[in-house]
């Protein structure tokens, strides 16, 4: 019943899928991350023009399922003509770009979420000790806030990072040859949806233990100072 | 924007079918969490070892690859199986009865649902999210609470109905809501299968129409009404069980 040969003679489709789903991963959380640390600020800001908008973002990005996000980006777009006749519309045309695209905005909107929670967390006496020193407020965002706030982010984050990983796998919906796409196509050639799918759940399984690896690694470096003191 | 051009009644059906999958896979996630929440917790060594991997088995796999694999897989090894009932009840009866004309006692190709695949899909994932959140609450739970419980002669049962139960609730409703939100948005993946839920409907409706931004755009919306009704009620539940704490 099971054919597991057909893995080995399949094996460059599924290293491609590896090194698709990678660098999508990858690329979409360096973006999202980049976005969310504003936002996240953003989002604890006194100011209702700064503080609204970014609560309606992450609230329409967790509320709703990545599939119909990238359905919006990806299907969606055709429905704009003045997106057609634009130089954008080359890239609205790529599967890979409205994968990105929407992996990116989707990550920005939980990691701000995680940002928010970091910063709204912070020990008041930081703030009003940084305050004293007399740092202006720029100072005491990049100098005191962020620097606490990201370390204390790690694990939350670690998390999102596999979910990011996970949630990746819509991709191979959309014609782009990530693992999920890999396995489909396996499946389709051969109609062994076991060894096909098994597969990928397999490679998809090491790449998570990986990152959990990475995070427990950096979460030793980073935490030194939350360790109960041993004596 | 939002003229769905006559597909308003077909969109609500996909939306019905979309929750009548979120509530039976959340049914069913909570027994499956229930069972693991107890074995991890359990004496036995083998229960915990079993619910140890189930939790990291599928926390560790997408739940798209695994609902491939359930919904392709399952159909192959269901028909694999009828084949292989079917020759051996035939051949049993060959032996006794040289007469015998082949039957087939069980259907030769069998169909699984897209529907049935995908509950038990997301139910068999969410169980493993449920487990590591039914375990936390069942340890919150001050062990003097049980033993004295015990000590009182109540069963095991009783202990669990008046003691456990109430208290674990409180403990077990953030976790809870948070993983009944995102299975909800789990459930958008059944279409992949072919189930006709929301986002299918809302793509049927979107290659008849060419507006397919109008018609995501309104699943992305009936999403949120969900979300947020949600949330609402799990907020309700969280002050309705936390009342006896304050």
């Amino acid at each position: 019943m099971f054919d597991f040969s057909i893995i080995l003679q399949e094996w460059p489709t599924y290293l491609q899928g590896l090194g698709n789903t990678v660098w999508l991963v990858a690329v979409s959380l360096i973006l999202g991350l980049s976005i969310a640390i504003p936002l996240g600020i953003c989002r604890n800001s006194t100011n209702p023009l700064l503080r609204l908008p970014a609560w309606a973002y992450i609230y329409f990005f967790r509320g709703t399922p990545m599939l119909v996000q990238l359905f919006i980006i990806y299907y969606g777009a055709g429905q704009w003509d003045g997106l057609r006749n634009s130089w954008a519309w080359e890239w609205f045309q790529e599967a890979w770009f409205c994968a990105l695209l929407s992996f990116t905005l989707n990550t920005a909107a939980y990691t701000a979420e995680i940002v928010r929670g970091a910063i709204r967390t912070i020990p008041k006496g930081e703030i009003e000790a940084a305050q004293a020193f007399g740092m202006t407020p720029w100072q005491t965002m990049t100098c005191i806030l962020l620097p606490s706030a990201l370390r204390r982010a790690l694990p939350a984050y670690s998390n999102e990072v596999i979910f990011m990983l996970h949630g990746s796998a819509v991709a191979g919906i959309i014609t782009i040859v990530d693992l999920t796409g890999a396995a489909r196509i396996i499946n389709a050639r051969y109609y062994s949806p076991f060894e096909a799918f098994l597969t990928a759940g397999v490679l998809y399984m090491v790449l998570s233990l990986c990152i959990v690896w990475v995070f427990r690694r950096l979460e030793q470096r980073w935490h030194v100072h939350l360790r109960p003191r041993s004596v | 924007m939002f003229d769905l051009k006559g597909y308003e009644a077909s969109l609500l059906e996909g939306a019905w079918m979309t929750l009548q999958v979120s509530l039976l896979s959340v049914v069913l996630a909570m027994v499956l969490g229930m069972i693991g929440a107890v074995s991890k917790l359990s004496r036995y060594r083998m229960a915990k070892r079993l619910a140890t991997l189930y939790t990291t088995v599928v926390r560790g796999i997408p739940d798209l690859i695994l609902m491939m694999l359930l919904f392709f897989g399952g159909q192959v090894f269901v028909n694999f199986l009828c084949t292989q009932i079917n020759e051996h009840l035939n051949d049993w009866v060959l032996q006794g009865n040289a007469q015998h004309e082949w039957t087939a006692y069980v259907p030769e190709y069998v169909d699984i649902s897209p529907f049935i695949a995908g509950v038990l899909t997301i139910g068999f994932i969410f169980g493993a999210y449920m487990t590591e959140t039914f375990r936390g609450a069942i340890l919150a739970v001050d062990r003097g609470q049980l033993e004295a419980a015990a000590a009182y002669g109540m069963t095991p049962w009783q202990v669990f109905r008046r003691v456990l139960f109430p208290q674990m609730v409180r403990h077990a409703l953030p976790g809870f809501g948070n993983n009944w939100l995102v299975l909800l948005k789990t459930t958008a993946l059944v279409s992949v299968i072919g189930l006709d839920d929301m986002v299918r409907k809302a793509g049927l409706a979107a290659g008849t129409t060419q507006l397919p931004f109008t018609f995501y755009m309104a699943v992305a919306l009936i999403f949120l009404v969900f979300t947020a009704f949600s949330t609402t009620l799990l907020k309700w539940a969280e002050r309705h069980y936390s009342i006896q704490t304050r």
